[in-house]
């Protein structure tokens, strides 16, 4: 009985020329290049884990001496950024939210266009146009950002102030519709995937209880795709706020909080343009550069708080369709 | 195909061995870059195998690239500050100024508005945010659009320390960050003024400022109030002969004149 069974399982491994489990006895070659390759996969996956760790790091201690010798309270509640000024003051409120506030307007713009297209194109057009119409819109991803920046400088700018009469082109609303058009291609893809992955079954389920297409797809999946879509809309928000070439060229750069909240025609500055803008002259070791690095500080605050809320959407999504 | 590797690795190791020969590392500003682009271009037309990299960081990086001996030639469209100077002395670098050419940084207007001059008060006010309408200045009923370069151009330190004279610049005012973009920003905003180097003028109106025209004349005798001079940095005075001293003294050529006035700029020399 038991010599049977040993042989039952030996039988097909003898087929294969090499054991599964490699033992340092019966094949020394084999068994060192496995823990090579091991050993080699392991140090590729874990330099970008370190690398992510270092940037952190690094990140941190430069904005640690600027931190200390600064009121936190100033740097993060004054208006004022006066870097240069004799008497320089860091205040990053209006920068802080600046890129709020042309992350959120790009997602008044993005959402429901991206959201409208993701339905379309997961359930109403053709399964063969489909497949030429979404890679289209994922090019839209592949497009240098600063071709979308000259775009809005020379083309968008002179357009608004002619026909809205705005005094000035790079303003909010230009930087915002031009993040919109940025985030709109992660938006549209991975909400498609997450309605595609709701499944035949609850759509026909909702078609035999008497619903409408509209119905189905308001009341029934856009619901159990609920997960997917608010990863989605966090995904686009990273896409938006990590933005720097666009906003430097559209938004104007002005470090002041629109007035009236809503006006959008006033130009804006955001966190990611002043690192970049203000980086190349901030002599070293100045208390200039340690601010720049603690803004990098608060952004990566800001984006890595929306990973963790976009993974934890996007697990939801997998376990809420089955799919792991 | 292994055949083809190979003539790549040897031509990669060819071009190694030949860098090695002699190199040149030019660092710093956006503004002084084409003149030391120029130059660069000038110098290995004439000394094929000499390798020469001029990189536009910005004139805070190449003064730092000096310090920390990254680089030969600390290319600033301003002097030195204390604490870089300080910096350096204490990394046991000695940084020479040589004065390699001038620049004038013009104020302009859209060609539609009908100012002509300012004082430099008046643009100071206009970008302390006192003066916010045209008609304040003699124009038509406009509100002004006001563009800056972004603060960490040379070009915003020299407007900033000679015409703001430290006064703050107000938070409404817009930051571009290059000179043609301050440019195509002036040429599409009718109400708009900036200012940009010399070479960046067309399709903008030049204003002149307190009664004079920016021109090589002006800029050089330095009655233009906004004039500056142009910087290269060594590290104490190169010596004779070698290539760093040909670099930073070919201003003074005939050659390194006709270079710099294609470049927009303002010769020291008048051949």
């Amino acid at each position: 009985m038991n010599s049977a069974e040993v042989n039952l399982t030996l039988e097909p491994a003898a087929d294969t020329p090499r054991p599964l489990a490699l033992m340092p006895g019966e094949d020394l070659r084999g068994y060192l290049l496995a823990h090579l390759g091991r050993a080699v996969l392991f140090l590729m996956t874990f330099s970008s884990v370190v690398a992510v760790l270092l940037i952190l790091l690094f990140v941190i201690v430069r904005s640690l001496g600027f931190l200390s010798g600064y009121s936190l309270v100033e740097f993060l509640a004054s208006r004022d950024w006066r870097p240069t000024a004799e008497s320089p003051v860091f205040g990053s409120l209006a920068i802080i939210v600046g890129s709020l506030y042309v992350s959120f307007a790009a997602l008044v713009f993005a959402v429901p266009l991206g959201l409208l297209a993701a339905v379309f194109l997961s359930d109403i057009l053709s399964w063969r146009a489909r497949n030429i119409v979404k890679p289209v819109v994922e090019i839209l991803a592949a497009i240098p950002s600063v071709a979308y920046g000259f775009f809005a400088v020379l083309v968008l700018a002179p357009w608004m102030q002619k026909e809205f009469g705005f005094s000035t082109g790079t303003n909010a609303l230009n930087a915002s519709l031009i993040l919109a058009i940025m985030a709109l291609p992660t938006i549209i893809s991975v909400a498609e995937d997450s309605i595609s992955a709701i499944g035949r079954e609850l759509r026909e389920a909702s078609y035999s209880c008497g619903a409408t297409r509209m119905e189905t797809m308001i009341q029934v999946v856009i619901p159990a795709a609920h997960s997917g879509i608010i990863a989605a809309v966090v995904l686009g928000m990273m896409r938006a706020i990590g933005e720097t070439m666009v906003v430097w060229m559209a938004s104007g750069n002005a470090t002041q909080i629109p007035r009236p909240w809503w006006d959008v025609s006033q130009s804006i500055r955001t966190m990611t343009a002043t690192i970049a803008g203000e980086m190349g002259e901030a002599p070293e070791g100045s208390q200039h550069r340690g601010a720049l690095f603690a803004i990098g500080v608060l952004l990566l605050i800001l984006t890595f708080g929306l990973n963790i809320v976009s993974e934890y959407f996007l697990t939801r999504a997998k376990k809420a369709t089955g799919k792991t | 195909m292994r055949r083809v590797i190979v003539g790549m690795m040897m031509a990669v190791l060819a071009m190694g061995t030949a860098g090695y020969a002699e190199t040149l590392q030019i660092d710093g500003s956006t503004t002084v870059g084409p003149i030391a682009d120029a130059f660069a271009e000038y110098f290995k037309s004439v000394q094929p195998d000499l390798s020469i990299t001029v990189k536009k960081t910005g004139s805070g990086d190449g003064a730092a690239a000096l310090i920390d001996g990254r680089c030969d030639i600390a290319t600033m469209s301003r002097f030195m500050k204390p604490e870089e100077f300080q910096k350096a002395v204490a990394n046991n670098v000695l940084p020479v100024a040589h004065v390699v050419a001038m620049d004038g940084v013009c104020v302009a207007v859209h060609p539609s508005n009908p100012v002509k001059a300012l004082t430099s008060a008046q643009i100071r006010d206009i970008y302390a945010g006192k003066i916010t309408n045209w008609n304040q200045v003699g124009g038509s009923n406009t509100s002004i659009v006001v563009i800056s370069r972004d603060t960490s151009s040379g070009t915003y330190e020299t407007f900033e320390s000679l015409v703001m004279k430290k006064t703050p610049m107000a938070a409404g005012v817009e930051y571009v960050n290059a000179n043609p973009q301050a440019q195509a920003r002036v040429r599409t905003t009718p109400g708009a003024i900036g200012y940009v180097g010399l070479g960046f003028q067309e399709g903008v109106k030049v204003l002149a400022i307190d009664g004079i025209m920016p021109t090589r004349q002006t800029i050089a005798k330095g009655s233009y109030p906004v004039s500056r001079p142009l910087f290269l940095f060594t590290n104490g005075y190169p010596k004779l002969g070698s290539v760093v001293h040909k670099f930073v003294s070919f201003y003074l050529t005939e050659k390194g004149q006709e270079l710099v006035e294609a470049k927009g700029y303002v010769p020291l020399t008048n051949y």
